[in-house]
């Protein structure tokens, strides 16, 4: 308040803010409230929630609980869907095949993923380039990719096939998609191809925020390199870890578009995954009601890995 | 969602009889709905809980598969889009998709009331959308009528409740198309007759490195083709009369026994994750030696004279022959993919997709998609048979009757309904050979799984 600039224009507020103040519209009068203009800022953000999520998740909730099917209204059959679902055999190998399909995935993309990061971590030519070159597969639309895939895992002209074939190691075909055992670890391959940059790119983000000197101190403590890794690194890199995760976990057990372009399913069922076999049931062949159950089976699972990720998070900021 | 579903169902039907007015006496409704917007504004619009229809009543939009002929989706879009705009002053948007997605098309475009105005539909899913059709019966009709009379398998298809819910299109015949040169090499003069025959020739072929090619997956075509005839003709069936599940017998484990050990010893094994297309380019490059197919391989070897060469240097045309699928115990049987069109509900201009059907079917505008096929697709009436192109090419001599032979449809002993539709949309007879053939489940094993299946349908 000693300095007269300050006192100036302090004033100068002061005096002008009476005046107007009187020619505030109510409107701007009624943003002040803090409360209010939280409630209107949110409004965007809540309409979006209750007109793409929650509509669509209580409409799906009702659909199972009805024999709805395509052009037909049906009526409510309690949870006769869900017992259907819980009694097929297909839904039984999809629940199974996604939950394979999800860890085997997860743990290859967190490994290779791991690796890359720590690669890139490092300083070399062209680093840059290599970096955005890395995320190549994360950008190219799934759909694409994996009709490439399927390409080359063809029954009859897969390149890989023709490659092993000339190069004296097989004598016979491999059987990539026309053995339900291969056919599955083939779409693991190639999810894990897809979402390792994901991981890459996060890790490594989460790495450059971790100081060189704890590994400089480490290593003059005597150190080697896994145990700079495991003491230092990893307990470091834990939080984005398990962020990462849990989103992977997330995408990857609702996955749908991968396994519909490279078996669709089969073959006889084999690759099923519950978004597949969903969308067979409820769309292709138009079974709304038993398809909103097989999908709804989901939740559970999700719901458990979200509650796992806010508990995780609210215990981190605990600390 | 049940008040949902109603009101979306009902605006479809209000939207109809606007659009049919407003195609049947264009200028008049527009000056009309012109005086009403003058009158009532956006008021009006408003009430009325949709847009403006003029923008869309002259517009149709068909969603129907890629054809395995190309040149006739070219027709489609070439001839037929401008001579419908001069006749019928509709503009023809057709959009195309892999066939196994129209299923899906369909029920989405149905659930949101918005999607094309005719829908393409194979075999009996008719009757699984029948809810959502608009009659044809009297286009259905007056075309069977001029055409000398569609064949009895369209009626059943296309037929629910005593009135047409689509309009047959076309029928493609599935034949074995088969390596003359081959066969013979085998000591297989004439193409075998029964399924142990084909299974001992099948043998040879494959010992040759050039096995027999067919498709046990989740596909629409080729696998069911296959698979429902071979059920067939070894006395299975799914269910009976009274459509109670009979497909746990003797006769469809013997199918099965048989199936299985035919694939190992003779079959490219690959055929498991095949689709509908694998088998052609297979085919056509020389790895396989034979498979039930449409006449598209043939078609596409005459087309590609040039291109598709045997391996002594000959048009690979010249050495393909086509046989029908060879006899069980119980009989030869056969089964023809029939393809319909489902003008929907929903649409806005529902009686101007009802009047280019009929444009569509006339003869002289039928001609004309007809002929680009080559035999690929039959005609949907008895007229066609007697077309002057089956003069042309011996080859294709025996799809010229093939429909008119077809004695049985999915859901054999009871009736092709909604219930047979789903059935096959769940490729549940032909998994169950994929599942014993796989070595999966034992044949037995097999069977019961899809009669457990089957069961959960025929409730």
């Amino acid at each position: 308040m000693n300095d007269p600039v300050v006192a100036g224009a302090g004033g100068a507020a002061r005096t002008a803010a009476p005046a107007e103040r009187g020619r505030v519209s109510p409107l701007t009068r009624l943003l002040e409230s803090e409360s209010v203009l939280a409630a209107v800022l949110l409004v965007p953000g809540v309409l979006i929630l209750v007109l793409f999520i929650a509509y669509p998740f209580v409409m799906a909730l009702w659909y199972s609980l009805t024999s709805i099917r395509v052009g037909e209204a049906g009526e409510f059959v309690g949870l006769a869907n869900f017992t259907k679902a819980w009694n097929d055999t297909i839904f039984q190998t999809a629940f199974k095949n996604t939950v394979f399909y999800t860890f085997w995935a997860t743990v290859f993309k967190l490994a290779l993923g791991m690796w890359l990061a720590l690669l890139l971590n490092r300083t070399f030519r062209f680093k840059r380039i290599i970096r955005a070159s890395m995320l190549l597969p994360f950008i190219i639309p799934t759909v694409l990719s994996a009709f490439a895939w399927r390409w080359m895992f063809d029954p009859t002209f897969s390149v890989m096939n023709w490659v092993l074939f000339h190069t004296g190691l097989i004598t016979d075909r491999l059987p990539f998609l026309s053995s339900g055992d291969w056919a599955m670890w083939c779409a693991v391959v190639v999810n894990t191809w897809r979402g390792m940059p994901f991981f890459a790119i996060t890790l490594l983000a989460g790495l450059q925020t971790i100081s060189p000197d704890l590994h400089e101190a480490a290593a003059l403590d005597g150190a080697n390199a896994w145990h700079r890794f495991w003491h230092v690194t990893w307990p470091l890199l834990l939080p984005v870890t398990l962020v990462v995760v849990v989103f992977s976990v997330i995408q990857t057990f609702s996955d749908f578009q991968l396994i519909y372009v490279l078996t669709g399913g089969g073959p006889a069922n084999s690759t099923h995954l519950i978004a597949t076999y969903a969308y067979q049931i409820g769309v292709a062949s138009g079974l709304l009601g038993e398809g909103a159950a097989l999908s709804l089976f989901m939740f559970p699972v999700l719901f458990a890995v979200v509650w796992v990720q806010l508990r995780y998070m609210k215990r981190m900021e605990g600390h | 969602m049940v008040f949902g579903i109603s009101r979306s169902l009902s605006v479809a039907d209000r939207d109809g009889q606007w659009c049919c007015a407003a195609y049947a006496a264009a200028p008049v409704v527009l000056k009309a709905t012109g005086a009403g917007i003058a009158a009532t504004g956006l008021a009006g619009i408003l009430a009325a809980h949709r847009a403006p229809v003029f923008a869309q009543a002259n517009t149709l939009h068909i969603l129907r598969w890629n054809d395995f002929v190309p040149a006739a989706d070219k027709v489609l879009r070439e001839v037929f889009a401008p001579e419908v705009q001069k006749a019928l002053g509709l503009k023809l948007n057709v959009e195309t998709v892999n066939a196994n997605d129209l299923p899906a098309r369909a029920t989405a475009a149905i659930q949101s009331g918005n999607g094309a105005d005719i829908i393409m539909l194979l075999n009996n899913l008719p009757h699984l959308y029948a809810a959502a059709a608009v009659d044809v019966t009297a286009v259905a009709e007056e075309v069977a009528k001029a055409g000398g009379g569609v064949y009895d398998p369209a009626r059943q298809l296309n037929m629910v409740g005593g009135r047409w819910v689509s309009m047959p299109w076309s029928v493609v015949p599935a034949l074995i198309a088969y390596r003359k040169s081959w066969f013979d090499e085998v000591g297989a003069k004439e193409f075998p007759k029964t399924w142990q025959q084909y299974h001992e020739v099948g043998k040879k072929l494959k010992a040759a490195k050039r096995p027999i090619g067919q498709t046990l997956g989740n596909t629409f075509g080729d696998a069911p083709t296959f698979t429902y005839p071979l059920l067939w003709s070894f006395g299975g069936q799914e269910v009976d009369p009274k459509g109670k599940v009979v497909l746990d017998s003797k006769e469809t484990v013997e199918s099965v026994r048989f199936m299985t050990q035919f694939w190992k010893d003779s079959h490219d094994e690959g055929g498991l994750a095949w689709d509908d297309s694998n088998n052609n380019r297979s085919f056509l490059s020389g790895d396989i030696s034979a498979t039930l197919n449409g006449a598209s391989i043939y078609v596409a070897a005459l087309n590609g004279a040039d291109k598709f060469k045997t391996e002594k240097g000959a048009p690979l045309h010249t050495d393909i022959l086509h046989a029908p699928l060879p006899a069980g115990p119980k009989g030869q049987h056969a089964y023809h993919t029939a393809f319909n069109h489902m003008v929907m509900k929903y649409s806005k201009n529902a009686k101007g997709a009802t009047e280019f059907l009929r444009w569509a079917h006339t003869k002289a505008n039928y001609d004309k998609w007809f002929v680009v096929q080559k035999g690929f697709a039959t005609g949907p009436t008895r007229e066609w048979e007697q077309h002057s192109m089956w003069n042309q090419d011996k080859v294709m001599l025996p799809f010229k009757s093939a429909a008119q032979q077809q004695s049985r449809l999915m859901g054999f002993g009871g009736q092709p309904d909604k219930k047979a539709a789903e059935a096959w949309n769940k490729y549940i007879v032909t998994v169950m050979y994929a599942n014993a053939a796989s070595g999966k489940m034992r044949p037995e094993d097999a069977v019961k799984w899809a009669a457990g299946e089957l069961g959960k349908i025929y409730t």
